[in-house]
């Protein structure tokens, strides 16, 4: 590198140009960032004793437990992901088709109810273990059943749900490849293993590495299931620190650390593909014919495919479903209506704000150089990894000191007291979730961004194309596909999202992800089944919108 | 187009930022489930006029919220299923003194704070449900004696982040200290059958399965299983009995769901009518036949699986001391091990 060059790289990056945009995405950043920078503020505020006593009793199991989690829900739900990803975007067999869009079906299941609907039908006490009791006759200390409420049960489960993000974003990566460069791998002499292994798998990295990484921040942030499976991890100690010991300096600091753990991951991951670009090369696009597969090759693509739809949704959706026949009667009356009515606004709702947010943050990013801007993005996609109850704390801070000084000037100089304006209504809820949510759009908006040739936009710039048409007309059709997807991954991470919608949602307004666990909570399963399944149901909707919308998506597809 | 996206943009910002109507109400942050507590406010609603508002969660969470929102907090009252989150809200300073002679004449000393901040209103006691096909109740005597190594992996309990269990140990901390009860609890943990997992419940049917022989639970869940009309819950619960800990000693440990006004509550003349209602003959019958919790009131008789497990020696502990032993009660599980 010559010294121009690197002094003008440096420059431009140095550079902080208080452009319109520019100023708005740091605003915008900082505003979503508010209740992370309030977690990491913990960090300043010594708290010597407790953290002796963590150290000294519980820490490391936490530790371990939450790095065994890690490890074992990212391997298997890599396999489970990106393996039928692969199948069904190469090849056709039976039933492909329908599996194509039922694998992702999982997706709409709550981790912590597919762990009540196994442990249900699983556990010692449940109608599996029951007859095999009453088979045999054996007692319980004479057989040997697969624990499910344990380490190994709650990998199981967060994998069980959680791979449909590496399925779903890898196979509309690997839909999005150009044919022509797995042509030219053939030509090349590559089998179609190599392919895989040598062409697509790399290509495709940067949408795996995305919905891994959502993955594991969804584990890291999981409560729900490790708390019921009495598994002690991460977000266990937060929350026992928190309630138990009366410490929420403490369990912010936890906090932080796992956003720094994070940061540090993600960073590590980022740097190590820098050097890489994964745009299309060619511009060449043809119609891939899907390999027809038969026989022993056939059933066996089959059989991949249909475990994980099996594990994550048949086994779990059957059990909910025979238990809301036996407590169906008297559910469906107006409350219930009104009750799927809410969750479905504040989910739409919820998902097109963070679209548009999203969208914004990744275009004013694209066309800048700076840190600032750059830091500030990733630093608001870091929320994911945060239990809702600290995100909710978080967001909770900031609003209530704001409507507190509102309602003392309002007081002060025309006598009305304002209350509690924005904190309480479901305006504070919302940003709760997009706080921790918005994860998801940016990076499927910049992954979607990364994809568009820049050359791109300099032709259609000679072309006398505005900067709106640009968007208008030739991005848009070609991250239709992307955008839709992350539309619907966050209205159904709304549907399913407890933590926050329990802390922060306002008077006499529930979710059916609140009623679900109330009942489940209480142990309740069969009354809980029929909101459980409803959740499910609402969100299979837009998950077969979303599959459809990535095979229409596919470039040369007619 | 322009048309469709103004409109979404005025229904949005109406949806989220829409009003609680403010007419005749008491607000209400509820760490008690929704299913166990609404069916009294529609009644206190019918008879009253009053409308109640409710929302529903973790005690701790609106502990917090109600730090948070301070002086313009929009709850009136806060319900928990527990004393010792009663106790940790007065230390905050969120409730305030009440004086009702109805709720001091129909409540017990024991059973509301010593400056009236919070009240009382269900009890239920924490006690051991053992297989009378694998246990002799004449081996079972209280609380203590589950540390004996004869109870070698054959106890079942719940996890000790649950409230029931700090507050269990917390009042063994009141009558032995704080040394003998880490004691107990090291040798209680050697006595689990497994790691804590699941709920009360859960302990129940474990004991029935042979999992294990006793198990610490809150009484209504046995009740509410016996109760539940579902056969196979019925049927776990008839193949276990219930045992009263230490009625020749300290008696059982017993707790409380309870009640108290925020400090800064806006409707606090109706909040006042709102517990006074809670406490009435009708209201105190309902917690008993449908949660299956004893009433704070003497005067209120038992009925059905109630009225069959007889009257019990309660610990007569002032229960300010839940509250004031939490965290010792908590950091000494964790040194015990208890998961």
């Amino acid at each position: 590198m010559t010294f121009k060059k690197f002094s003008e790289s440096f420059y431009s990056k140095l550079n902080f140009k208080l452009s319109n945009f520019n100023l708005a995405l740091v605003l915008l950043s900082l505003f979503f960032c508010i209740p992370l920078i309030i977690i990491c503020g913990s960090l300043f505020f010594p708290a010597k004793d407790v953290w002796t006593h963590l150290f000294d009793t519980v820490l490391v199991d936490y530790i371990f437990n939450s790095f065994a989690l890690l490890i074992g829900v990212g391997f298997f739900s890599l396999i489970l992901g990106v393996i039928p990803a692969w199948l069904i975007s190469m090849y056709k067999f039976p039933m492909s088709r329908y599996l194509e869009w039922a694998i992702l079906l999982p997706m709409s299941m709550p981790a912590y109810i597919i762990a009540y609907s196994y442990t249900g039908a699983f556990d010692a006490a449940g109608p599996v273990q029951e007859t095999i009791r009453e088979l045999t006759g054996w007692g319980y200390h004479d057989y040997w059943f697969p624990e499910v409420r344990s380490l190994g049960g709650a990998m199981a489960m967060l994998s069980f749900v959680l791979y449909p993000y590496i399925y779903l974003l890898t196979r509309a990566s690997f839909t999005e490849q150009s044919v022509c460069v797995l042509e030219v791998s053939r030509t090349l002499g590559c089998n179609s293993v190599d392919a895989f292994r040598r062409v697509a798998l790399p290509l495709a990295r940067p949408a795996i590495i995305v919905g891994l990484s959502l993955v594991l921040m969804e584990t890291l942030a999981d409560y729900g299931t490790v708390q019921y499976f009495g598994v002690s991890a991460f977000t266990t100690g937060i929350f026992r620190t928190w309630f138990g010991m009366d410490n929420s300096l403490v369990a912010a600091q936890l906090s932080a650390v796992l956003l720094l753990f994070v940061a540090v991951f993600l960073y590590l991951e980022r740097r190590s593909r820098t050097q890489l670009a994964f745009h299309h090369t060619s511009s060449r696009y043809s119609p891939l014919l899907k390999q027809k597969l038969i026989g022993t090759h056939a059933f066996f693509a089959f059989v991949v495919c249909f475990i994980p739809l099996l594990l994550g949704f048949i086994i779990p959706a059957s059990f909910l479903f025979d238990w809301a026949i036996s407590a169906y009667s008297g559910v469906f009356n107006k409350d219930f209506y009104i009750l799927l009515l809410n969750t479905l606004m504040l989910a739409f709702v919820t998902a097109l704000l963070a679209l548009v947010v999203a969208l914004f943050l990744g275009y004013t990013n694209r066309n800048s150089y700076s840190f600032i801007n750059k830091f500030l993005v990733r630093f608001v996609s870091m929320g994911y990894a945060i239990p809702g109850t600290v995100i909710a704390v978080g967001v909770l801070i900031p609003f209530a000191w704001f409507d507190s000084r509102l309602d003392d000037f309002l007081k002060l100089h025309f006598n009305i007291s304002s209350g509690l304006l924005i904190s309480g209504t479901l305006f504070i809820l919302v940003f709760a979730y997009l706080v921790r949510f918005l994860t998801i759009p940016i990076n499927i908006v910049e992954a979607a961004l990364g994809k568009i040739k820049p050359e791109m936009d300099e032709i259609a710039k000679t072309n006398g194309l505005s900067h709106i048409n640009i968007v208008k007309r030739i991005h848009m059709p070609i991250m239709r596909g992307s955008l839709l997807t992350a539309l619907l991954l966050v209205f159904v991470d709304v549907l399913k999202e407890l933590p926050a919608t329990l802390i922060l949602r306002p008077f006499n307004f529930n979710t059916l992800a609140v009623r679900t666990f109330e009942l489940a909570n209480e142990e309740r399963l069969a009354d809980a089944a029929i909101p459980a399944l409803a959740i499910v149901l609402a969100g299979i909707i837009p998950v077969i919108m979303i599959s459809n919308s990535i095979s229409r998506s596919r470039p040369g597809y007619e | 187009m322009n048309k469709i996206i103004k409109t979404a943009y005025i229904f949005i910002v109406f949806f989220i930022f829409q009003q609680l109507p403010s007419a005749a109400e008491v607000n209400i942050y509820s760490a008690r489930k929704e299913a166990l507590i609404k069916p009294l406010l529609v009644k206190f609603s019918e008879k009253t006029g009053i409308e109640v508002n409710l929302i529903t969660g973790k005690a701790d969470t609106f502990i917090k919220r109600l730090e948070i929102e301070g002086k313009n907090t929009p709850a009136d009252i806060l319900l928990t299923v527990d004393a010792a989150r009663l106790v940790r809200a007065k230390e905050k300073g969120l409730f305030q003194e009440i004086n009702s002679e109805v709720l001091n004449k129909t409540i017990p000393e024991r059973l509301r704070d010593i400056n009236n901040h919070w009240f009382g209103l269900s009890l239920r006691s924490r006690v051991i449900v053992f297989s009378p096909e694998r246990v002799e109740a004449e081996d079972l005597t209280d609380y203590m004696s589950l540390s004996d190594t004869k109870w070698r992996g054959r106890i079942c309990v719940r996890s000790s982040s649950n409230i029931y269990n700090q507050s269990l140990v917390a009042s063994m901390i009141v009558h032995y200290g704080i040394d003998e009860t880490e004691i107990w609890a090291k040798s209680l943990v050697k006595n689990f059958a497994r790691q804590p997992k699941g709920g009360d419940r859960d302990q129940i049917k474990a004991v029935a399965i042979g999992v294990c022989d006793i198990a610490l639970v809150n009484n209504y869940y046995l009740a509410g299983m016996l109760d539940s009309g579902q056969e196979d819950e019925v049927s776990f619960a008839m193949k276990t009995k219930l045992f009263w800990p230490g009625q020749d000693k300290y008696g059982a440990h017993i707790n409380i769901s309870g009640v108290g006004v925020t400090r800064h509550s806006k409707n606090k003349k109706r909040a006042i009518q709102l517990l006074e209602y809670l406490v009435t003959n009708e209201a105190q019958e309902w917690y008993s036949n449908v949660n299956y919790e004893y009433s704070v009131n003497p005067k209120i008789k038992n009925t059905g699986v109630l009225e069959r497990w007889g009257a019990f020696v309660s610990d007569n502990i002032n229960l300010s001391l839940l509250g004031k032993h939490n965290s010792d009660a908590v950091l000494l599980m964790d040194r015990a091990g208890w998961k």
